[in-house]
């Protein structure tokens, strides 16, 4: 049972004011409850809760380097179970850690097959060390390495696919969830924990700072990427798509005007043709998950 | 400054470093519209956001940021922004 009350990530920490991956973060230690080990990949979340000598986190936490996270988790996860130890293994990246830098180690922690729960809170985008592009960066953002101007649109590539490159692996339970929908996404989180093998969740967290916009719209703007189809939720038991949150879909304009990286979209003249582009993909999405709700017609 | 044995530190020791002072607009709770949905209370980033020992919820303005999610997302018109003056 999660309990509500439970805070194990406390106030104090030096976030932004209205940050998803420290909402991410909350909703993670509430879920996992207080017998958990929570390793942490450098990111922004690791260097903002945890400053030396300060920690907001009241769970044993570790940190190695940007690559590793996995690797660490996995030598815990044996330990723990040499010993015969019931605590749960929570890993905690960023997008940055989990699709890039640390792809080797996640490869082999999920090939192993430990008794681990990865949670990549997708901001998409290395934020902390000023917005450089990763491989969740969606189509078309501007970021510092893949700038919008005369020559480009910004960021070239669509995200990278990682709920399916784990589920390949053949992790019992991948799951993406959304800090707009908190329930859900603890509910995803603790299922994760109680599946034994290894268990990949992918957190949704929107970046005030990085995507440009004000700290208040941050569980507005995570409930647009839900609303538009730009972000799917759904649930992957053994590698078939059980279950995916159905939406009364809004064109996608509606959640690109709202971020400043993706302004050049708009101003000084309307693209026409990348928001069709963008559109397409949501359309893409809508259909490989089945996530339309068609309405009645009258 | 000391390292201590692999840098270890007391579990919630972010605590020493009061955010609320970062603060620009602050949350004001109106108790009479408030239906204590709860909603604040999970969303906020912080996790000051608290039940008082009337029963009330309140935010702990000694870290709140003010960034306004709980404002933006209570469900009623609860929650008003308002510009602090220190």
């Amino acid at each position: 049972m999660i309990d509500k009350n439970l805070e194990l990530f406390d106030c104090g920490h030096r976030a932004c004011g209205g940050c998803g991956a420290a909402l991410a973060a909350r909703l993670v230690t509430k879920a996992a409850g207080k017998d958990t080990i929570v390793v942490s990949a450098t990111g922004c979340m690791e260097v903002f809760s945890t400053p030396y000598p300060e920690t907001a986190w009241k769970v044993p936490w570790i940190h190695s380097l940007f690559e590793n996270a996995s690797a660490v988790a996995s030598g815990i996860e044996a330990s723990l179970k040499k010993q015969g130890r019931t605590e749960k293994v929570v890993i905690m990246a960023g997008d940055g850690a989990t699709f890039d830098i640390g792809m080797i180690c996640i490869s082999g922690a999920f090939e192993r097959g430990h008794d681990l729960t990865y949670i990549c809170y997708d901001n998409e985008a290395y934020m902390n060390t000023g917005i450089q592009r990763s491989g969740a960066t969606p189509y078309d953002a501007s970021t510092t390495t893949s700038p919008a101007g005369k020559c480009s649109f910004g960021n070239k590539r669509p995200k990278k696919d990682m709920p399916q490159i784990l589920a390949a692996h053949g992790a019992p339970y991948v799951a993406t969830a959304s800090i707009a929908y908190p329930a859900d996404f603890m509910q995803k989180v603790e299922k994760a924990i109680n599946t034994k093998g290894p268990c990949y969740v992918q957190v949704h967290a929107p970046c005030c700072t990085g995507w440009g916009f004000e700290g208040n719209q941050t569980v507005a703007i995570a409930k647009l990427a839900i609303e538009t189809g730009l972000w799917v939720n759904f649930e992957m038991v053994d590698g078939k798509v059980v279950k995916a949150k159905k939406v009364v879909r809004k064109p996608v304009e509606e959640y690109l005007k709202t971020q400043k990286r993706f302004r050049h979209l708009f101003k000084p003249k309307r693209q026409d043709a990348e928001i069709a582009a963008i559109q397409a993909m949501a359309d893409k999405n809508a259909e490989k998950y089945a996530i339309d709700i068609k309405l009645k017609k009258e | 400054m000391a390292l201590a044995v692999g840098c270890r530190a007391r579990p919630g020791k972010s605590r020493d470093n009061k955010t609320g002072s970062w603060r620009v607009f602050k949350p004001v709770f109106d108790r009479e519209k408030c239906t204590q949905c709860g909603l604040c209370m999970t969303l906020c980033p912080e996790g000051c956001v608290h039940e008082t020992e009337e029963g009330f919820v309140a935010p702990d303005y000694t870290y709140c940021k003010g960034c306004g999610i709980c404002a933006e997302e209570c469900p009623g018109t609860a929650i008003a922004m308002k510009q602090e003056e220190k």
